[in-house]
């Protein structure tokens, strides 16, 4: 186990290299959109990164072959199932929406609807106000008149 | 009632949570649970398709015969430690075909000069591209092919001594 | 010798902690005020105890005693100074010590602060204090134990992480701690609350300066942990859904909500069983954020060594005082007294709606940061849930939360209508928009939305103090003299909600923020943003610790020279690390970046950035974390209810 930690330690030279400026396609909107699709690929020796924002060798590797996918004219969706083949659905940080994430896609409406039913369920509701008599009901008429 | 179940439902929640951690935190320790490792693709399937200076998968598949195949570098630490795990595999007579991952030919030779060679063959993927084919992440990586050329197990990590039994004799069959 | 001392004062802190858990309490429970009056001087006499001990530990640091295992793993004689002391908080053993202190100094604090409050009370909130702090001693002292020695002693430690070697992560620790264990303190309440078996309006005003006092520094904490990442991490990200990240932002979120919702409990006896429940869970999800990161469950670069049997110790600490507070809160939460009633539309239901969305959004936190482990456990699956998974989920939850901020303090209690509200903010909806429109010329629909309702927060915090002094309604003067009298806790109000506005802006800027990375040789300038970066030269810099290669960069702006950076790359001669020092200049709206990168043929790999609005962010957390602090100097909240301790002791005593 240490021994692997060490192997991510040495590939993953920390993120603080810097790319290099000759990676960049050199059609600015190419370029933009690779950037996108690397934003949405984690970095695998990484923790927690897009493949866009490490400095890993790995990483820039990966970074390269989105570009050459971006300049063979291939979709978003064939680049992803590209990297999705090799690395599993582990390399999207978006998670994909199927039965196995379909609670965490629904969270959102999920809480609403759970914490907007506990705050109605817990409500304490006040008995009704018995119904006046019918003296009670005069001095009220009086009242409002004066 | 109702509302009694309501109140307890955090505590039942808090429950559950606790036992899936206490799982996990047994998992860590006996393996089974990893939350960094990156699960192979390729189990199950046939090997990619590759072409390198030293083999390629046809040559994989022209053995006919169970093969392993060791990702390995110079520059990689563990690599030292498994040496000794391939070279004892190696005298078994089991097959280790080794990829040299982005690794000058001049440093594998140093390296396999200082540590033994157990490779029957040798490939150098310099760029890294086939290793990204393969899935693979870092260095060692150790893949069991069976004869039909199917991806049947992978190692992450050096390989432990307590491996070389159980593969010599799942190669040996 | 020191090492001991500090080790003997940590099992006295325990002895303390055990009394102060068990004697106060038992004296609650029977009404026995001679043992419950015990317990403030045990607290104290506790946070005494742990202060030596850290004192300890911090001084073994600084006289470079390797005898003691965690100075001979974490530190180095060449270490500078500052790094020696802050080091003492900065491994894992440390770092827990740190914990269970400012749990003490919390007891302690509670100790000296809380005359006001009733025997009983008092005793049971120092009570559950103590229990919490002699879980945390037991298991630093066991599992995690600081003083540890290493014979023989090696003649030099292995140094910090050199990352943790910067003035911004030496501090975040300390103010990000204070906030995570000051949540204990509304948790004792709580839990003291649900023990006596009943809330009244007192115990709200009594919660809120303390949960007002924790959720200040976790601001500030979580502000300060996201402004390093963003200066040393280089490449501008301040904000990463990181998990470790995530379990500091569901108490922060926890904490909002109880802070309002307290005053719910405060002003309408309403709201009990939620607020206490708030109160349960933002410790509880402090600790678990502790036992996250500690027991190596976590994929996160915050994660500290990881060792499972110390998360099966924490663990079982956490089960004890999360699931038995949760048991008690089923067991004794019916008892809570009869809420007093409102309509839906009020502040009060404003309030609740505040409540509804916000534990909404730590829910989705929460199964965003988990879904990754359970999928792992239960159904074998690897999935990453990422940035793109938050944003696309807790933006459209906080976007009400933004909108509504503005309309509820300007709602009257108990019952009233919307539209009045509404109406008094026609002002704001007008400049909001008009910055909406303006915005779309620079950015992105969505962040130009954002930086509307940026606006809408800003102007629409003011709205409330503007009405109140009614302004341009009445002479001038009398507004002046109303603004003078208002409470501080209404600016405190205004701040918190502006703060919060500014750092959406700033967030929304940096949209349009643009960078570049270029390969240059010294002499040569590059234009970037309307700015002529030029790369002067680079040369060689020694530190204490490590070897640095410098590049100074001229930044100038139509000939005008704006400011000299210069970034460094570091080498550290012990750690064998390299990091990047980025530099950059402010002018607190926009922030010039530069970071140096890798050098060939003598030309340097530099990654230059304009990060609009960047400063805003963290801005607008130290205004939120100001607010908290106006809000806390206000006297009402801590002249609490009038001296009746005197008495009920007296009453009491004569009872006894």
């Amino acid at each position: 186990m240490r021994a692997i930690l060490l192997v991510l330690l040495l590939l993953a030279r920390p993120a603080w290299a810097i790319s290099d400026p000759a990676e960049a396609l050199p059609d600015p909107a190419a370029e933009a959109r690779a950037v996108e699709i690397g934003s949405q690929l984690r970095c695998l020796v990484c923790q927690n990164e897009s493949i866009e924002d490490s400095g890993a060798d790995l990483a820039r590797d990966l970074r390269h072959i989105v570009r050459e996918h971006v300049a063979k004219g291939e979709t978003d969706a064939q680049i992803t199932a590209w990297m999705v083949a090799r690395y599993g659905d582990f390399v999207l940080l978006r998670p994909k929406v199927n039965w196995g994430t379909a609670l965490l896609w629904a969270s959102p409406v999920l809480a609403l609807l759970v914490a907007g039913g506990l705050a109605l369920g817990l409500r304490r509701r006040s008995p009704p106000a018995a119904p006046l008599s019918a003296e009670e009901q005069q001095r009220l008429a009086r009242l409002m008149e004066s | 009632m109702n509302r009694r179940l309501l109140l307890a439902a955090p505590f039942g929640v808090a429950l559950l949570g606790g036992g899936a951690f206490y799982a996990m935190l047994r998992g860590l320790q006996t393996g089974s649970f990893d939350p960094r490792g990156v699960p192979s693709q390729l189990i199950g399937k046939p090997l990619p398709e590759f072409q390198l200076p030293g083999f390629s998968r046809a040559d994989v598949l022209a053995q006919k015969r169970p093969v392993i195949i060791n990702f390995f570098a110079s520059w990689c630490v563990p690599c030292v430690d498994e040496a000794p795990t391939l070279m004892a595999l190696h005298q078994r007579g089991v097959p280790i075909w080794g990829i040299a991952y982005k690794d000058k030919p001049a440093a594998t030779q140093g390296f396999l000069a200082r540590h033994g060679n157990p490779f029957t063959n040798l490939a150098s993927d310099e760029p890294g591209l086939v290793a990204i084919d393969w899935g693979v992440t870092g260095v060692p990586e150790t893949y069991l092919i069976d004869a039909q050329g199917i991806v049947q197990w992978r190692f992450v990590g050096p390989l432990p001594d307590a491996a070389v039994d159980g593969l010599s004799k799942l190669v040996a069959s | 010798m020191i090492p001991e001392l500090g080790h003997f004062a940590l099992a006295l802190a325990i002895a303390f902690a055990l009394a102060q858990a068990v004697i106060p309490l038992w004296g609650a429970h029977r009404g026995d005020v001679r043992l419950m009056q015990a317990a403030p001087a045990l607290a104290l006499g506790q946070a005494l105890a742990l202060s030596v001990s850290f004192g300890c530990l911090i001084y073994a640091s600084v006289m470079d005693d390797f005898t003691v295992l965690n100075v001979a793993e974490n530190s180095h004689t060449l270490k500078p100074l500052l790094y020696k002391i802050t080091g003492a908080w900065g491994s894992h053993e440390g770092s827990i010590l740190f914990w269970c202190l400012i749990l003490g100094l919390c007891g302690a604090a509670v100790a000296l602060f809380s005359a006001p409050l009733p025997a009983s009370l008092r005793a049971r909130v120092l009570g559950v204090l103590a229990l919490s702090a002699f879980g945390f001693e037991l298991f630093t002292l066991i599992e995690s134990n600081p003083f540890a020695r290493i014979w023989p002693a090696p003649d030099n430690g292995r140094d910090m992480n050199p990352l943790l070697q910067d003035p911004g992560l030496a501090f975040h620790p300390p103010i990000l701690y204070s906030g995570y264990v000051g949540m204990a303190i509304p948790f004792a309440f709580a839990i003291a609350a649900l023990l006596e078996g009943r809330i009244d309006a007192a115990w709200g005003r009594w919660v809120r300066p303390w949960t007002l006092a924790a959720w200040c520094c976790l601001t500030g904490g979580i502000a300060l942990g996201s402004w390093w990442s963003y200066y040393v991490l280089g490449w501008g990200g301040f904000w990463f859904w990181d998990p470790v990240e995530n379990a500091s932002l569901l108490p922060w979120l926890t904490a909002t909500a109880l802070l309002h919702s307290a005053i719910v409990v405060e002003k309408r006896e309403a709201l009990k069983i939620w607020t206490v429940l708030l109160a349960i869970g933002a410790f509880a999800f402090s600790l678990s954020g502790t036992f996250l990161v500690r027991s190596g469950i976590l994929n996160s670069v915050h994660s500290f060594a990881n060792d499972p049997a110390r998360g099966v110790f924490i663990l079982g600490l956490l089960g004890l005082l999360i699931g038995g507070s949760l048991l008690l809160f089923a067991i004794r939460a019916p008892l809570l007294g009869a809420s007093g009633v409102f309509a839906a539309v009020s502040r009060e239901g404003a309030l609740v709606m505040n409540n509804i969305l916000l534990c909404s959004i730590t829910a989705v936190v929460l199964t965003g940061t988990m879904y990754p482990l359970f999928a792992d456990l239960l159904l074998s699956q690897k999935i990453s849930v990422g940035p793109p998974f938050y944003n696309a989920t807790v933006l459209p939850l906080a976007a009400p939360v933004f909108v509504a901020m503005a309309v509820g303090p300007l709602m009257s209690w108990k019952r009233t209508a919307l539209m009045p509200a509404l109406l008094k903010l026609w002002w704001v909806a007008l400049i909001a928009a008009i910055v909406g429109i303006v915005a779309t010329f620079g950015m992105n629909a969505l962040p130009a939305l954002f930086m509307a309702a940026a606006a809408w927060m800003i102007l629409g915090a003011f709205a409330d103090i503007i009405e109140r002094i009614r302004l341009f309604r009445i002479p001038l003067g009398s507004s002046l003299s109303r603004l003078v009298s208002l409470p501080l806790q209404a600016f405190g109000t205004t701040l918190g909600h502006a703060g919060l506005g500014v750092t959406v802006a700033g967030i929304a800027g940096m949209s349009m923020a643009v960078q570049e990375v270029v390969l240059v040789k010294p002499g040569a300038t590059v234009h970037l943003a309307g700015y002529d970066w030029t790369l002067q030269e680079l040369h060689d810099a020694a530190g204490p610790n490590y070897n640095a290669r410098v590049a100074t960069i001229a930044v100038r702006q139509d000939g005008r020279l704006i400011t000299t950076l210069a970034p460094e790359r570091r080498a550290f001669t012990t750690q064998t690390m390299t990091t990047t020092e980025a530099k950059i200049h402010t002018n607190l709206t926009r922030d010039l970046y530069a970071v140096l990168g890798e050098e060939r043929d003598g030309a340097a790999v530099l990654r230059l950035h304009d990060n609009t609005m960047a400063p805003l962010i963290w801005l607008g957390a130290l205004v939120m974390a100001a607010g908290g602090a106006c809000s806390l100097a206000d006297r009402r909240l801590r002249v609490a209810a009038p001296k009746r301790a005197a008495k009920s002791d007296a009453v009491l005593a004569g009872r006894t």
